[in-house]
């Protein structure tokens, strides 16, 4: 499974502040369903993959990759107006789709992590006035990048313990049988996961006040 | 420099005493009714600690006092005169904690934005955080991952990577929680040999004897006791000899 997508470079669009390219991708997403056009929409589509292709020189694999993972998404799109409304309308909803999936995976195959987390701690400041601390925020969201991967590995490994002993269950049953021993783990990770932010400084606060308060 | 306001209390960096090491003064724990550990009484001050037992012996209970992660419920635990109760952050700063498993410890997706994480809490500048976090991956032998997703990474380099992420933050101590179990015999080696290269004072808790090899002196409990206090030597055979009646 691949979350982390950034694939280092420097070209031009890997140099543009995070927040730069967040907000062209917000733009983007405003303006393909503002224009009613199945020529805009295909226009759009070509620009973002000459985009990534071409100024970001990204690999072809990291945009068919995302491509492929929505490509039966875009399918049942198409086949749902097919039959309730026509196949233009549903080439056009799919064809948005593509646009925009495609330009979040050039987004995030050009940015750090910590360059997205940044932003959400920029965007969140205001809200230090109603206790919310951004620093807490954007941890969040990386560590909810980092541990879906291992999440879905326990889980595959906790199937794999099941199959081994003859297990094989579908369904609800599979649901059942998968999840209890998973929320076990993720709860007994999620102590060893707070021990480890806590030995590294998570509840430091470089701000000089808080240094003072250090004093014994 | 810094300014500090007339009558206010001396910075933590300012009262500390390195001379005077890890300092444990009839430290207890206990989880609820359960005793833990029970009338520790130890000064730390070697270079190299190995502390051994068998499981639920409270050998990581006594491990996670050492940085303030568990704050003893009977007597005092201090780092370099630096109580772990009520100077935890400055306790902290100065003894890192690796744990046994790596993917509890790495909470950034990539490689190098993990090892800055410790940094940032500190307050480090940008460059100088760039500057130590690529000649920390270099030094480990990590430089060609900086920008790679951390759970693609084989258990050997995910733990060097949370062992990275420690010494980056230049502790003076570090206290390893069984650093080898989850590896094999090559990785295992490369840690054992890593640690036997700090420059820092080290505690080791581990099942794996041959670790110990070279240390200046092993603890062994059983029971929440310290109940022997040795060189490697005569520690270990004691250990082997506990383990024997069971």
């Amino acid at each position: 499974m691949t979350l982390a997508l950034y694939v280092p470079g420097t070209g031009v669009v890997h140099r543009l502040p995070a927040a730069a390219k967040l907000l062209a991708l917000a733009v983007l997403a405003v303006a393909l369903f503002a224009l009613p056009s199945l020529a805009a929409a295909g226009a759009a589509l070509a620009g973002v993959v000459a985009v990534g292709l071409l100024l970001a020189r990204l690999p072809v694999a990291v945009l068919t990759r995302q491509a492929r993972a929505v490509v039966w998404w875009l399918v049942a799109l198409l086949a749902v107006h097919a039959l309730t409304t026509d196949l233009r309308t549903g080439a056009h909803v799919a064809l948005r789709l593509l646009t925009l999936v495609l330009a979040a995976a050039v987004v995030t195959a050009t940015t750090r992590v910590s360059e997205m987390v940044r932003v959400v701690e920029a965007v969140c400041a205001p809200l230090r006035l109603v206790g919310v601390r951004p620093a807490r925020v954007g941890l969040a969201v990386a560590m909810a990048l980092r541990f879906i991967p291992v999440l879905v590995e326990r889980a595959d490994r906790i199937r794999a313990a099941q199959a081994a002993r003859g297990g094989s269950p579908r369904g609800v049953r599979a649901l059942r049988t998968t999840v209890a021993p998973l929320l076990v783990q993720v709860l007994q990770m999620a102590h060893d996961v707070s021990e480890a932010l806590d030995a590294r400084g998570a509840d430091d606060d470089p701000s000089p006040r808080r240094r003072a308060q250090e004093a014994p | 420099m810094r300014f500090r306001r007339p009558g206010a209390a001396p910075a933590a960096d300012d009262v500390a005493d390195p001379a005077r090491g890890i300092e444990l003064r009839g430290v207890g724990h206990r989880y609820g009714q359960r005793v833990v550990l029970d009338g520790v009484d130890l000064t730390l001050t070697e270079a190299r600690v190995g502390v051994v037992g068998a499981n639920g012996s409270g050998k990581s209970t006594l491990a996670r006092l050492l940085n303030g992660l568990v704050v003893p419920t009977e007597g005092r635990v201090l780092v370099d005169g630096l109580d772990t109760r009520t100077q935890v952050r400055a306790v902290r700063r100065r003894v890192g904690f690796v744990f046994q498993d790596p993917d509890a410890q790495i909470v950034h997706p990539t490689v190098a934005e993990d090892v800055a994480y410790g940094l940032e809490n500190q307050g480090v500048p940008p460059d100088e955080r760039a500057a130590r976090v690529a000649e920390v991956l270099a030094r480990y032998g990590l430089a060609g991952h900086a920008d790679h997703p951390a759970h693609l990474l084989s258990g050997g380099q995910k733990q060097l990577l949370a062992i990275a992420g420690v010494l980056v933050m230049r502790p003076a101590r570090v206290v390893f929680d069984e650093p080898t179990t989850l590896l094999d015999l090559v990785n295992a080696r490369r840690v054992a040999e890593l640690i036997a290269g700090l420059e820092q004072q080290v505690v080791v808790v581990t099942h794996q004897l041959d670790l110990l090899d070279g240390f200046d002196r092993v603890l062994v409990v059983d029971g929440g006791r310290v109940v022997e206090d040795a060189a490697p030597g005569p520690a270990v055979a004691a250990y082997r000899a506990l383990m024997a009646v069971r």
